[in-house]
Order: structure tokens, then C-alpha cells, then sequence
């Protein structure tokens, strides 16, 4: 039963169980067992949890409430209406989507709910991925039906609550705003008056939840919550965490990738006023110091002799030619329709190319960083992390104490793009922490951040397809050779040999073509490669979408229409194609020197077309407007898909434009701003975003807007100048 | 010992002079509204007002400094009434918002002596404070917007 289309009523014995139990004060909480995260036990952790701080705006005086695990709500006798967030907020919005899921169903007073950041905990795993993680766009995604399912429980108990209180019919009751009412008698009771009953109720076995049509928060457009913190330096992020005795930490690592410290001398180092301590920990040389400056200072003032390991002459150049010779090896097969061999032999039209990416940093705006305090029985960490389940973990496998132990405080993020899912820096604070006994703030600088990344891959694709007689595609062939990222990360998740994210947006690809064949060879190299925002599609995207121009111009055919013939069978790829090209009068005449490309993508669930106007002059590729059509199923907060889009907009436009981490003797060349440029205020195209209504589940929306920017606008500069781009960044 | 004067309150700092102003800001005086992010003045993240001109941070010895006055975004104003914040939260600029300081105090600084920017002029000024998360659009039209709150008097 499709839950966005009739109340369904949701059977919770099946789907886990609820909980509601009074908090001190006379409070109501509802606890919620995900479907798989049904281990109690080791939920018991979070019981005391329930604290909030400073660093979430949570509410006070609630310290040393009894608290059940896996709790979202907390209803307090003051009206206070307290949502968690397990989600991290790195500029995605989920610190407002998510409650707002909450609240649509409590029927609480948005304007009086506080929100915290949830602790680490299996309760909180995320439904899609198994770990508390946030990545793939998939919070609200993950999260859409079962806190709805947690606020709904909610409001029904404080119904019931009333009506108990009154002598009513439940059904004579209705909850709006953090009030039950009861109309025929005009009797009303606040949330936080009906609090304590509630919590004394056991919890229904089954919960309504609305229709889209009686939505009240669900797809309107919502101010962030986080925005007035944002706006005055209040909102803390990991790099302004403050404790007592802190102190902070810079380490130097082996600028060659594997190597690692032979010998130093931390003589002067020590002399550095300030600097506390110099220590050799897993990934190299530690300074730690009083302030920031300090340590930097001493990093500065350090002599370290490096063994340089094996990949001292590793270099673009050969991290190619091995791409190119893996290229010459049979792949696992991704894909396979028909027979794309054959078909290809007995081609009469052959199109033939090779595409490449090169490895990309994430440059978060903030660099990497952690704060870490270890006691005898205790790790607390304070970090900008989108992998709580891995930050805990790791804590814990280096600390030697339990995962219940560790608590994981998730500041604001000032950027994640999946760099923020690694535990690097986690390691090295609490390494660090451990060995002063002090509360230690790692700092990463800018440079550490650039050259000690993971990178999305680089990549080199072989592509290859037949036309028919009437100019469409017979055979496409697409052989991929790049690194693996499950490889390193999570190695289960690969299955057949495939690594999903390697071929995400090349073996789905959408459009009709009879004998179809993706292969990909695993080449890992020494360059670590990790989850880049939108991970394969983000190359893949780019590397298909542009062929399929170039059997579009071989067939002489416009290549929106060459697109919509193709899509037929895919209406929501063909409903944001066709709202992109029509939003951005596709056909119609352009000002001279401009151009324009097209491409579509389907990413995380969601469906994004872009059109890109581009002028070329004097070699300088102009991004000057983007059309953007988004279908990303029912949309929680419109203004929020807006900003992600333009944000994924931006995000592959530097890629597509600028961005390229080059190898040389084993190291980064790269290393800050001025030569690993971000696009500037003065380059940004004038963005216009298009939302399909739809009654679809929702799709995600942090990432899905990058995959088709970097072909859009690769696209227009192919229809500029007649020659395809076939590697980025582009050079025209 | 150095003294100046940090969002209106007078400041006597015992602090290598050869220290970056940014982490004064942040380490000595517990400031961390200014942002760290490149340390070579090339984002604008450390952006501050240095008797009333915007600066770099993260570049500026505390020496530079010394005897002038210095604004952050926590002393822009008491209770982010400045036209420029009402502007960025009736938009909704910020996203992940560790820039948001430096575009801000860029922003500001702009306004107070040019209060009716063109687009050009914008692009001159802000180009030189970089987001990673794409809030261009909205951080020209929250100039705009904060340009015309500001001819309000409101």
C-alpha cells in the first residue's frame, strides 16, 4: 500500500515497537525501535542521553531525565517540544527536514520545538544504509515513514490523553499547534499539560498518518532552522569547540602517499613558544601546542626525515598509462542487453571515444578536524562527522573501550561532500587525546586538507556504439577503469565483483538501446579515492551524456529530441528533460557567442535535467544560465531542493571547470585555493530550478543535482565549437 | 603587550605580535565567529572589519593592528539586526555557513561605503569570498535586498 495515497494504518508489532514513558517532570517520550536496529541492549546507552547542550540550542534544565532509547520526541511539562536530528547538517537542510517530518505528524507548535543533534547510536541508524550515516541523499529518504510513523504515535497519545481526561470519544478530539481540542465541549489542553497521562498510556498498536493533502509543514517552504546561528558566528562547528585545558594539535604526514616518518628532530619544534608536546602517532608527527598558531608554528619549525615508500615516482602520467593498460583487460560485466559485440561488428556507423576524469579533492570549507577527550573510562569526541557508527567505532577500537563508551557530540559540518564520512582525523585526535591525557583539538590546514584527501577517482572510459540507418543507437559499449571505493570502505557492499559506485550513471543508463554492454576494471592505485558528492554518477553522468551528443551530431539529430526519442519508456527521466528544455526555450534563438547543452540524469533516487548557456571567448568557457528541472517525488521543503540544486549546481561546475588533483613524485601538487580554484561569486551562472510535482516517495536531493551540470555545459561547448570535450576539467 | 579595541570593548593582549589576528580572534580571545579555512587570504573566510575596512585574518599580524579598532560578525550587532543579517535570514542564504562570517562581514563592508551596489561592483568585492555550497545567487540578492533595508533606514 502506497502510504502518500491513503492513511495507511501502519502495524507497529510488525514493524518494530513503541515505547512512551514519563520523563521527570512529568514529560511524555515516545521511543521508536527502527526495523533494524531492534537491539535494546545496546541502545541502553542513550538512556542518559537525553541531555541536551549548548552546541544543539537544546533546551534546559532537563539534565538527569529518565530518557528510553531510540527516542526522537520529548515533551516536557513546560510545552517544550525537543526533536532529535541524527542526521548531520552540512548545509543539506536536514537539521529542518527532519523535524519537520516530526512535527507534521505530532501537529507540535514549529515555533516552539528545539532541536538536537542525536548522540551516536545504533538507534539511530540509518534505515538505508544500516549505519548512522549521513550520505548517499538519503536522509529524508530513510527517515520519511518512520518519523512520521514516531509523530503520529505522539499525537495519538496525547489524544487519547485528553479524551481520558475529559470523558470524550477519541474521535471527537483533534490535535493542532501543541493543543487537543475538544470542540463540541471547547475544552482544550496543551501538549505539555497532557504530558505526564500520556506517558502513562500504553502505545497503539497501529498510527494514521496524513495524506499528502492534509500536509501542513510537508512541502511548504520552511526558513532553516539553523540560519540564525548561521548569520551571527554563533553556530559551533568542530574547529569552535571550546574546553577546558584544551589543547590543539597539527600533525605532518608523509607528503608521498604510503610513506611514512624515518626520524625527526623536534628540537626547535619545542622551542616554538607555546607548543606543549611533539609525538609520533599512526599517520606521523604530532605538535601540540596551546593555540592553533602555536602548533603550526612548531609543525613549521619540525625536521622530519620520511621514508618515502614505493610510490615516490608516481605521477599522472603513469597513473594513466596503468588506467590505459587496465583499459586492455576483459571487465566484470555491469550490463548486459543483447549482444553489443555483434551488434558493433556488424556496424555500418561506428562512433568510437575515449573519456577521462581526473581525481578530484572535496575542499570542504572547513578542513578536517576533531576534538577528542579520553579517560580511563571514557572517550567523548566533539566532530564534524557524517559517520557517526564509524566515529564511535573507530574511537573505540583505539581506545579499547566499549562503542557505549564513546560519545560522539556532531557539531554543525562546514561542508561534507562524503569527505566527512572517513575517520582520518577522528584517529588521529583520539590517538593524540590518549597520549596527552588532555582534551585535544586536531586542526587540519588547508594544505593537509587538499593533499591528504580521499579523491574521487580518476577514471578512463572506452566508449563505443553503432547507429541504424535512421541515425539511432544500435550498440553502446562503455568500458570503465578506475579505482574502487568499497574496496577500502565497505568491502561487503561489493557483489559480483562490481563496485556499485564505480558504475552508478553508466549501468543505468536510461535510454533505448537494444545491445547494450558496461564493463568496469578494478585498478586501485596509491591515491586513496573515497565518496565525492554524487560518487560514480558525478563522472559517469559527464562521460555518457556527452557520447550520446556525439551520436546525436554523427546522426545529425538535435540532441533534446535525439534524448526524448530515446527516453519513451522512462517518464520521469522524459518529465524533467522536457520541463529543462522548455523552462529554457530549447530551439529558440540565443544571443550571439552562446550556446547551449543538455543533458539528464537519475541519481539517489531523483531525476535532474539541466540546460547550460555557454559563451566561449578567448578560450574562457562562460557558464551563463542554467535551467534546472528537479523530480525528487513529494518535496519536504521546496526552498531547501532550490538551494541543493544550485548547490550541486556550483559544486560540479568548479569540477567541471576548474577542478583536477595532479600527481607528482608520489605527492599532491595542489595544495590551497589559488591552485585548486573554487568557482568565484563572478562566475556563478544565473540559476533557474523547476520542481515536478509529484506523489512520488521522495528522492534524495544533496547530490543529485551535480551529476548533469558538468555534461550540460560540455555539451554546449561541443555545440560551440564543434569538437566534444572529453576530459575535464574543460579546456577549450 | 599590544592594546586595541575588538567589537567595541578595549583588549591588552600579551601575544607574540607576529600572530595572525584570526587567531587571536579565535584562541586568545575565544572569538570563533571568524572562520579559518585557506590562511593565505585567498576565501575571505577570516574577513573582519579593521576600523571599518574589510581585512584578511588570517594574514594580518596582531602588530598590523595594533591601536585600531576591529569588528567580527559577533559585534556587527547585538542581535543580528544588521540590514545585512535580516537580509541573509529572510533568504535563507546560508547552507553550510562556515563562509557565511567572512561573506557577511565582506557584505557589510561594501555597503557602508557604497550603499547602492551595481552587480559589477558586487562581483568586484564578493568574488573574493568563496562558498563551497553555491549561495552566490542568494548572497547578490541578499546584497541587494540589505541595500534597500538600509536606504529604509529601516
Amino acid at each position: 500500500m502506497n502510504d502518500l495515497t491513503t492513511p495507511e494504518a501502519i502495524n507497529l508489532e510488525r514493524r518494530g515497537f513503541l515505547k512512551a514513558s514519563a520523563v521527570a517532570g512529568g514529560g511524555l517520550l515516545i521511543g521508536f525501535y527502527l526495523p533494524l536496529t531492534n537491539r535494546a541492549g545496546e541502545a541502553q546507552a542513550a538512556a542518559a542521553e537525553f541531555a541536551p547542550t549548548a552546541m544543539d540550542g537544546g533546551s534546559a534544565g532537563n539534565a538527569g531525565a529518565v530518557f528510553r532509547p531510540n527516542a526522537w520526541i520529548r515533551i516536557d511539562a513546560d510545552d517544550t517540544v525537543t526533536l532529535r536530528v541524527a542526521s548531520s547538517e552540512m548545509g543539506q537542510g536536514v537539521y529542518t527536514a527532519i523535524p519537520m517530518l516530526l512535527a507534521e505528524e505530532l501537529e507540535c507548535d514549529w515555533t516552539r520545538i528545539k532541536v538536537e543533534m542525536a548522540p551516536a547510536n545504533k538507534a539511530y541508524t540509518n534505515p538505508l544504509i544500516g549505519q548512522q550515516l549521513t550520505g548517499g541523499s538519503t536522509a529524508v529518504r530513510a527517515f520519511w515513514t518512520p518519523l512520521r510513523q514516531a509523530g503520529a504515535v505522539g499525537r495519538g497519545l496525547l489524544i487519547r490523553a485528553a479524551a481520558q481526561t475529559w470523558k470524550v470519544k477519541e474521535d471527537e478530539c483533534r490535535a493542532e499547534n501543541g493543543v487537543v481540542l475538544h470542540k463540541p465541549s471547547q475544552r482544550k489542553a496543551s501538549y505539555g499539560e497532557l504530558a505526564a497521562k500520556a506517558a502513562t498510556l500504553p502505545v497503539p498498536a497501529e498510527v494514521f498518518l496524513k495524506e499528502p493533502g492534509e500536509f501542513r509543514l510537508i512541502g511548504k517552504s520552511t526558513p532553516r532552522l539553523d540560519t540564525p546561528r548561521k548569520v551571527n558566528g554563533s553556530a559551533v562547528f568542530g574547529t569552535d569547540v571550546k574546553l577546558p585545558g584544551l589543547l590543539t594539535a597539527v600533525v605532518a604526514r608523509c607528503p608521498v602517499f604510503g610513506g611514512k616518518p624515518k626520524k625527526f628532530d623536534a628540537t626547535k619544534a619545542k622551542g616554538v613558544p607555546g607548543v606543549r608536546q611533539v609525538l609520533a602517532i599512526h599517520s606521523g608527527i604530532a605538535v601540540v601546542a596551546d593555540s592553533f598558531w602555536a602548533a603550526k608554528q612548531g609543525r613549521d619549525a619540525l625536521v622530519v626525515e620520511w621514508d618515502e615508500g614505493t610510490h615516490a615516482r608516481l605521477g599522472s602520467a603513469g597513473i594513466r598509462a596503468q588506467l590505459e593498460q587496465a583499459l586492455k583487460k576483459k571487465g566484470v560485466s555491469v550490463r548486459n542487453d543483447g549482444n553489443a559485440g555483434k551488434a558493433l561488428k556488424a556496424a555500418g556507423k561506428r562512433i568510437e571515444a575515449v573519456y577521462e576524469v581526473p581525481y578530484l579533492a572535496h575542499a570542504c570549507m572547513e578542513p578536517m578536524n576533531c576534538t577528542a577527550q579520553v579517560k580511563k573510562d571514557s572517550c567523548e569526541l566533539w566532530v564534524p562527522t557524517q559517520n557517526q557508527t564509524g566515529t564511535q567505532f573507530v574511537a573505540s577500537q583505539i581506545t579499547g573501550l566499549p562503542p557505549e563508551k564513546v560519545r560522539v557530540n556532531t557539531t554543525f559540518l562546514g561542508g561534507g561532500f562524503g569527505r566527512r564520512s572517513e575517520q582520518d582525523f577522528v584517529a588521529e585526535a583520539v590517538q593524540l587525546a590518549m597520549a596527552t591525557g588532555a582534551p585535544v583539538k586536531l586542526m587540519w590546514t588547508r594544505e593537509d586538507d587538499l593533499q591528504h584527501d580521499y579523491y574521487r577517482p580518476a577514471t578512463l572510459n572506452r566508449l563505443s556504439a553503432a547507429l541504424d540507418k535512421d541515425g539511432m543507437p544500435l550498440a553502446w559499449r562503455h568500458e570503465i577503469a578506475g579505482a574502487s571505493i568499497f574496496t577500502r570502505v565497505f568491502p561487503n557492499f561489493i557483489k559480483d565483483g562490481i563496485d556499485g559506485t564505480s558504475v552508478e550513471g553508466a549501468a543505468n543508463l536510461p535510454y533505448a538501446i537494444p545491445n547494450l554492454h558496461v564493463s568496469w576494471v578494478m585498478e586501485n592505485g596509491a591515491v586513496p579515492v573515497g565518496f565525492w558528492r554524487s560518487v560514480g554518477s558525478s563522472q559517469n553522468a559527464y562521460i555518457t551524456e556527452c557520447f550520446l551528443d556525439e551520436l546525436a551530431a554523427a546522426a545529425g539529430k538535435d540532441p533534446y529530441e535525439y534524448r526524448r526519442a530515446l527516453l519513451a519508456k522512462h517518464p520521469r527521466h522524459l518529465g524533467v528533460l522536457e520541463l529543462a528544455a522548455q523552462k529554457a526555450g530549447w530551439g529558440t534563438p540565443l544571443p550571439a557567442g552562446r550556446t547551449r547543452g543538455i543533458a539528464v540524469a537519475e541519481a539517489f533516487g531523483s531525476y535532474c535535467a539541466q540546460v547550460a548557456e555557454v559563451s566561449v571567448e578567448r578560450g574562457q568557457v562562460r557558464v551563463q544560465r542554467v535551467v534546472c528541472a528537479i523530480d525528487c517525488g513529494l518535496v519536504v521543503n521546496p526552498d531547501t531542493v532550490v538551494a541543493q540544486m544550485e548547490s550541486g549546481i556550483v559544486y560540479g561546475l568548479t569540477a567541471a571547470l576548474k577542478g583536477e588533483i595532479t600527481i607528482k613524485d608520489g605527492r599532491v601538487e595542489q595544495g590551497n585555493f589559488n591552485d585548486y580554484p573554487l568557482l568565484r561569486l563572478d562566475e556563478m551562472p544565473e540559476i533557474e530550478v523547476h520542481i515536478v510535482k509529484s506523489a512520488e516517495n521522495p528522492g534524495g536531493v544533496g547530490e543529485p543535482g551535480t551529476p548533469p551540470i558538468a555534461p550540460a555545459v560540455a555539451n554546449a561547448v561541443f555545440a560551440a565549437t564543434g569538437k566534444p570535450v572529453r576530459r575535464l576539467p574543460i579546456r577549450v | 603587550m599590544i592594546s586595541l579595541s575588538v567589537n567595541g570593548e578595549a583588549r591588552d593582549l600579551e601575544v607574540d605580535p607576529a600572530t595572525p589576528l584570526l587567531w587571536v580572534l579565535r584562541d586568545t580571545l575565544g572569538l570563533t565567529g571568524t572562520k579559518y579555512s585557506c590562511g593565505i587570504a585567498v576565501c575571505g573566510a577570516c574577513t573582519v572589519h579593521v576600523d571599518g575596512a574589510p581585512v584578511r585574518a588570517c594574514v594580518t599580524p596582531l602588530s598590523a593592528v595594533a591601536g585600531k579598532s576591529i569588528t567580527t560578525i559577533e559585534g556587527l550587532s547585538k542581535d543580528s539586526s544588521h540590514p545585512v543579517q535580516r537580509a541573509w535570514i529572510a533568504l535563507d542564504v546560508p547552507q553550510c555557513g562556515y563562509c557565511q562570517s567572512g561573506q557577511i562581514m565582506a557584505a557589510a563592508a561594501l555597503l557602508a561605503r557604497n550603499p547602492k551596489p551595481t552587480d559589477a561592483d558586487i562581483d568586484q568585492v564578493m568574488s573574493g569570498v568563496l562558498c563551497r555550497c553555491g549561495t552566490y545567487s542568494r548572497i547578490r540578492r541578499a546584497i541587494k535586498q540589505a541595500a534597500e533595508l538600509k536606504a529604509k533606514g529601516a
